[in-house]
Formats: C-alpha cells, structure tokens, sequence
C-alpha cells in the first residue's frame, strides 16, 4: 500500500510522468469512444431509418466495434504495384496522428487536461491543417485516378472551409482575450454566458465549417461512394484503412469539443452562474439511473434468456453507479466531465443526424457557398465583433478611468 | 469536344464501371474528363447480355414468359404483361375483363415498385442516404401482394398467354386498398425529405437537361420523355387492356432536367393509385381465361404491341412462321434507349452530376443487355 502510495506522489510530483498517464488515459479511453462512435452511428443511423443496425455482435451488436477491430487488423495490408510505398506507408498515419495530437490541450474538466498552453488555438489549427497531408498523400500515393481525384477535392475543400472556421474562432478569441483553452472557458464562467450567445453567428458557420472538414455528409465528396468509390482510400486496405477511418471518426470528436470548449462553454453546466438552477448537479444520477431503466426495458425485450440475464446485470451496474455518483464528493467530482461529454454527444448525435437527412453537395456548390457564403460571413462577424468589442471596452476604460480620478 | 483542354493539361479517361456502385448493375462508362468537368461519355454495354431474344426461337409461346420477367428484373410484372398481350393480339384472344382488371392492379403496384426502387437508389447516388431504406419498406408491402398472389416476390410470371393462372386469393381487394390508404402519405414523406430540400434542388436543377425535340430525336419514352413536357403515354395514345375505362393524369415536366423527372415519377406513383383504386371497384366475379387452345400456334404474320412499362415504352416485335416457337422475337427495352440519352444529357456537366443522371434516366441493365 505504501510503494503505491510513494508511486502516486512521486507521479503527482513529476509533471512529465503525469503528463504521460494523462495522455495514456485519454488516448486509451478515446480511442474506445471513437469505437463506440461508429457504433453509435450505426444504431441511430438504423433508428433513423426504420432498421435495426447490428444486432448480431454480442448483445444488440454491442461487441461490434471490436469484431470490427480484429477484422481489419487480420486483413493483409496490400500496397499498389505503382504506388509511392513510403508515403503510402506514412499517409494513414499521419491523418490519425493529428487527430489524436489535438487532445493535449482541450480541457475535459476544470482540472482535467493533457497541458494548458497559451497558444492552445493556434495549435489546434495549426495540429488540424496537419491532419489534410494525410489526405492529399494518401490519394496521390495510390497512383490510381479515383483516389487522386478525392485526394484534390479534399485538399480544395479543407483549405477553403478552415479560412472560414477559423475566422469564425477568431471571434471567441476577441472575446476571451485569450488563447488558452482553458481561459476561454474560465472567461465564459465569469461572464456568465456561454459564447454561443454572443456569437451565434460564429458558431453556425464553426458548426458548417467543422461539417465539411470532417469530411461528413453533406459535404463528403473526398470519399463520395457513389462518385469516387471511396475517394481518397480506395486503395488502402486492413489496419491502414482502419487508420483512416478512426481518423475521421477522431476528428468529429475533436470538432465536437472544440466547439463545446469555445462555443458552449466547455465543462461548465447549463446557466452555471443561475443559482435557482443549482439542482442540475444531480443530473448524473438521473441520466445513470435513466440509462438504467432503458437498459432494463431493451432486456426484457430481448428473446435470448443469457441477453436478459446480460441486460438486467447492465442495468444493476447502472443503478450501483448511480448510488455511487450520489455520495456529494464523487458527484462535485465528476461534474465537469459530464456536462462535457454530454453536450460532446449532443453535438455527436447531430452530426449523424445530418447524415441521415441531406444528400450531398456538388463540388462546385460546396465551393461556392465556401468562398461566397460562409468566408464573407464569417469576415462581416468577425468585423463587427471587433468593433463592438472596442466600444465596449473603451466604454469599460472611460468608466474604470472615472473611477480612479474620483 | 475540344482536342486539347487548357493549358495542354491531358484529358483523364476513367472507367466508372462495371463494377461502379453508382451504375445500378454493370453498366461501363467511359468518361473524359478535365479535372471534374466531362468532356465525353461512352456507354459500354452487353455485360449482362444473356441473348433473351435468341432464347425465344428455341422455345414455345408459353416457355417463353418466364424469360422476359428477367430482363426488367425489378418491373417483372409490366415485361411479362407486354409479352403476353403481344402474343395475344397475334392470336386474335379476347381476355375476359377480370383478367384485364386483375392485369392492370398488378402492373401499376409493379409500376409503384419500380418507382420506389428508383426513387431509393437514385436519392442514394445523390448522398441522400435515408430514402433507400422508406422506399424499401414501401416496396415489400407490394412484393408481399405478388407473392400472396402468385408465389413469386421479383420474377413473378404473373400472367398467363390468354389471362391469368391464378384467380385472385381471398382479401386481395382489401390487401391492395390498405395498400393504397398506407402508400399515399408516404409519397407525402419522401417528398418532405426532398422536394423542397435546398441541396436536392441544387442538385438536380438543371442537370441534365434535354429538350422535348432532342428526346423526341432520340426516341426517349416513359417518364424520361415527359419530364420534357412531352405528353406521351402510350396507357392514353394506344390504350390497352381497360386503360381507356379508367380516369387518370399524365403528368409532365416542364425544362426536362434531373428535378423535373423525379416530380413526374412522384405524381406517376399517385396516379397509379388512382388506377388501382379504379380498378378494384370495378372488378367482377367472371372468367379470368379467353379462348385459347391447348397448343399455342399463331397463324404466320407479324405484331408489334407495346405498352407503357415503368421505364418508358417496351415493345414487343413478334413474327410468326405458323409453328409453336416464334420465328423471331425483338424486344423494344426503354431501358437501352433512354440510355442513349446519357451523352447529350452530361455534357458539360461534373462527375457527380453523371452519377445523377444514370441515376434519373432510370435503367435496369438486365434489359438494356437482355
């Protein structure tokens, strides 16, 4: 007890080694997220449509994601005759690299993040521009037309849509005064409203621009099946196209926080600063205690006798976490994190919403609404952002100088 | 077509096909391009050729029906119905009118289908995702009537030369009305998801675009020719069966582009209700077998009789030399013509809009092969 004890100080005390269990426990506990979230896009996607999505996988199809795994990691990694080896070896890795590396500085909770560097944005778009050579390198190093021709519309469409994006976050900046991920959240605690509020335009055209460099429908012409097969991947098979594929599956997460973080106020709750709302805390044992009873009902649907059994051991579990969220210092503890992943998941679900429901864009449209819609829009906010701002600080300063004189 | 793009940059030639996900089956398109823009198409055919017409001269009248379920694969009913009425009018064969009735109920439910089939498939080359599985759901109630019916869900040999095989079973009528009452306000449903869909409209607006002259010069039918304006039907023009005794509209589009034909095909699956219902009223207890022998032997002469399938006209062209196997048997597949169509609709038009055009001209490569 003692020598675990010792360890934990000694981790605690050395920031690199903690530095380092922070990124294995995120990298471990993301990477099962984005596992689930193909699942989870399957089951709504079926739910949208008037099926069932996997069912065959363990119970409901749970153990999908890890069939899924095995499959592709058993399956031989072909290479094209004529392709550029090297790249083609490095192009897959370098899109999910990037994915992962955005993680270091999005704050999960209050006091729960990889580092807090004051040029946090900067990297993020910096580490996110990265993420397109996977892109264009993979789709040139194929040497095969499909592939290219995805890889040319992905590079077009990436570099208009980030102009936009950006300059929509160059809006939050104004107002936070800051770069750090961690201050622009503060900022919105201590102003008590969420930016969201104050930038609604900013944060349609972020939500629009995050759609398309995602590269999700409706704005998924770099691998539009119906067009180029599957775009830039067509030629990559087995792990590397799992690599691929958990990249774009990474960067909608990544997405989803930074618009939770800068937009929707990060971990904080719902009206944090209202204390009439100040029952919303309990929100976690009544979102464990729900997810309790659906699991409870899935089971008793269920036919298969071990399913049942399976699906009330769930439940149980669910009901003993609530009673253990309950206890005041665990639910203080974990409040943070759960408005975080709750409205991570919100913004997840609307993602596939928008999946099921639009066709997609042409090339050309796509580009025209980026260069003649969202990129004049976001520059006309970003103008009048800043001027209100300016006002509204000189009207600050006047006050503070009176202030002083007096 | 230029013969050399800007700046000297070398025109790319893909296939997109056979094996292509967007080109329903295995249709091979050559495609030029300049970047994304289509210099030039050309259509490869024949992977499916199976020599359907051939077949016929070894076979019998009656052998025969069960092959031109195969060609329309996913209108099986409205092939096999062309056939016999062509065979028919070679024999000189009056069907009794609960045969006709009974022709009609079912040909414009495989009308429904087809429709549905395309309107899912053609939604899903364009990226919308969610219609395929709503048409699909829509589709299986009608398969379910034919295989009640006649055993069969897709190839069904529904008919008979001389009428129908098989009576109606008990609760046929109320299975097609609640089909009906079902059906409709799920047209409703697919239209709210894109009718008036932003991105939908951009899409097929103005793609692929041909005249009412160009169609007429191409021979284009069906659907294809009246999203053009062109009002031709032939259920109007050369009524056959009890298609003269029933009410209904021939809608038509007006600029003949990708948008104008999907509203055709959505107001055609509401008119063939209309029909249905039509029909079911009026069926009668009677007959469902003409006058024909047990040997088929048509006198020696010719016929061409065609009818208004749900991918435009098919004709039947039957010669007689007086034996029990036809001399010669040439199909007319919308299919196949309306694809030729296919270049003069995607000139200058990108790859996507191509996706959309195979998907708006509606074709089955099983009877454009044959």
């Amino acid at each position: 007890m003692t020598m675990l004890d010792s360890a934990f100080k000694f981790v605690m005390a050395t920031p690199l080694l903690l530095a380092l269990v922070k990124i294995l426990i995120i990298f471990g506990v993301l990477s099962g997220i984005v596992a689930y979230l193909v699942y989870m896009e399957r089951k709504v996607l079926a739910f949208m449509q008037a099926r069932l999505g996997p069912m065959r996988v363990g119970p409901w199809g749970l153990l999908q994601p890890v069939a899924d795994g095995l499959k592709l990691l058993l399956k031989e990694d072909i290479i094209p005759a004529g392709a550029d080896e090297w790249l083609f070896l490095l192009a897959p890795a370098i899109s999910v690299f990037a994915a992962f590396t955005v993680f270091a500085v999005i704050p999960f909770a209050g006091n729960f993040y990889v580092t807090d560097i004051n040029i946090g944005l900067l990297f993020i778009l910096a580490i996110s521009s990265l993420g397109i050579y996977g892109i264009i390198l993979g789709g040139w190093s194929s040497n095969s037309h499909y592939p290219l021709l995805g890889a040319l519309r992905s590079s077009a469409q990436l570099v208009s849509y980030e102009v936009a994006g950006g300059m929509a976050l160059v809006g939050v900046l104004l107002l936070a005064n800051s770069l750090s991920m961690v201050d622009i959240v503060d900022r919105q605690s201590s102003a008590g409203v969420w930016y969201v509020f104050l930038q609604p335009v900013g944060f349609l055209i972020y939500v629009i621009a995050a759609v398309a460099e995602t590269n999700r429908n409706p704005f998924d012409l770099p691998e539009a099946e119906s067009e180029l097969t599957a775009g830039f991947h067509t030629e990559y098979s087995g792990f590397r196209f799992a690599l691929y594929f958990m990249a774009e599956y990474t960067n909608m997460v990544v997405v989803s926080c930074i618009a939770v973080t800068l937009f929707l106020g990060g971990w904080l709750r719902p009206f944090a600063s209202v204390q009439a709302l100040d029952f919303l805390k309990f929100a976690p044992i009544l979102a464990l205690l729900g997810a309790g009873i659906f699991i409870l009902w899935l089971g008793l649907k269920s036919l298969v006798k071990l399913e049942r059994y399976f699906f009330v051991f769930l439940a149980a579990g669910c009901v003993v976490l609530a009673a253990l969220v309950a206890f005041p210092p665990v639910l203080n503890a974990i409040q943070g994190i759960f408005w975080f992943g709750a409205k991570v998941v919100v913004f997840l679900y609307a993602f596939i919403w928008y999946r099921a429901t639009f066709p997609r864009y042409r090339y050309d449209q796509l580009m025209n609404i980026g260069w003649r819609v969202m990129i004049p829009l976001a520059l006309a906010n970003l103008i009048a952002t800043a001027v209100l701002r300016y006002f509204w600080l000189a009207h600050h300063a006047a006050a503070a100088v009176a202030l002083i004189g007096r | 077509m230029p013969e050399t793009t800007f700046l000297d940059a070398n025109e790319l030639v893909i296939n997109m096909g056979p094996q292509h996900p967007a080109t329903h089956g295995v249709l091979r398109v050559k495609l030029k391009l300049d970047g994304e823009r289509v210099l030039g198409t050309e259509c490869i055919i024949g992977y499916l050729h199976r020599g359907v017409e051939k077949i016929a001269e070894n076979r019998t009248y009656a052998q025969f029906t069960p092959y031109v379920d195969r060609m329309d694969y996913v209108a099986a009913v409205t092939n096999g119905m062309g056939y016999v009425e062509a065979v028919e009018k070679l024999l000189g064969v009056e069907i009794p009118p609960r045969a006709q009735y009974t022709r009609m109920i079912l040909a414009e439910l495989q009308r429904i289908a087809s429709h549905l089939l395309w309107l899912g498939t053609h939604a899903l080359d364009i990226g919308a995702m969610t219609p395929v599985f709503y048409t699909f759901r829509e589709r299986e109630e009608v398969l379910k009537i034919f295989e009640e019916y006649c055993g069969a869900r897709l190839t069904t040999h529904a008919f008979r030369i001389g009428g129908l095989q098989y009576d109606l079973y008990d609760g046929f009528e109320r299975d097609v009305s609640k089909f009906c009452d079902y059906f409709l306000p799920k047209v409703d449903e697919y239209e709210q998801l894109l009718t008036k869909n932003r991105i939908w409209i951009n899409r097929t607006r103005k793609i692929g675009v041909i005249t009412a002259e160009e169609a007429i010069a191409l021979s284009v039918t069906g659907p294809v020719l009246r999203g053009s304006g062109v009002k031709w039907d032939i259920r109007k023009a050369q009524p056959y069966e009890a298609y003269d005794k029933v009410e209904f509209d021939v809608p038509v589009g007006e600029h003949g582009d990708t948008y104008d034909r999907y509203v055709v095909r959505m107001a055609e699956m509401r008119q063939s209700v209309r029909i249905v219902r039509q029909c079911v009223e009026r069926i009668a207890p009677g007959p469902i077998f003409g006058k024909v022998g047990k040997v088929l032997k048509p006198p020696a002469g010719e016929v061409y009789h065609s009818i208004e399938a749900p991918k435009g006209e098919l004709g039947y062209y039957l010669v007689s030399d007086g034996t029990v196997n036809p001399y010669r048997v040439r199909v007319r597949p919308p299919s196949l013509i309306n694809l030729q169509a296919l270049d003069v609709m995607s000139r200058d038009h990108l790859v996507a809009d191509i996706v959309a055009i195979i998907g708006t001209l509606d074709i089955v490569l099983g009877e454009v092969d044959r």
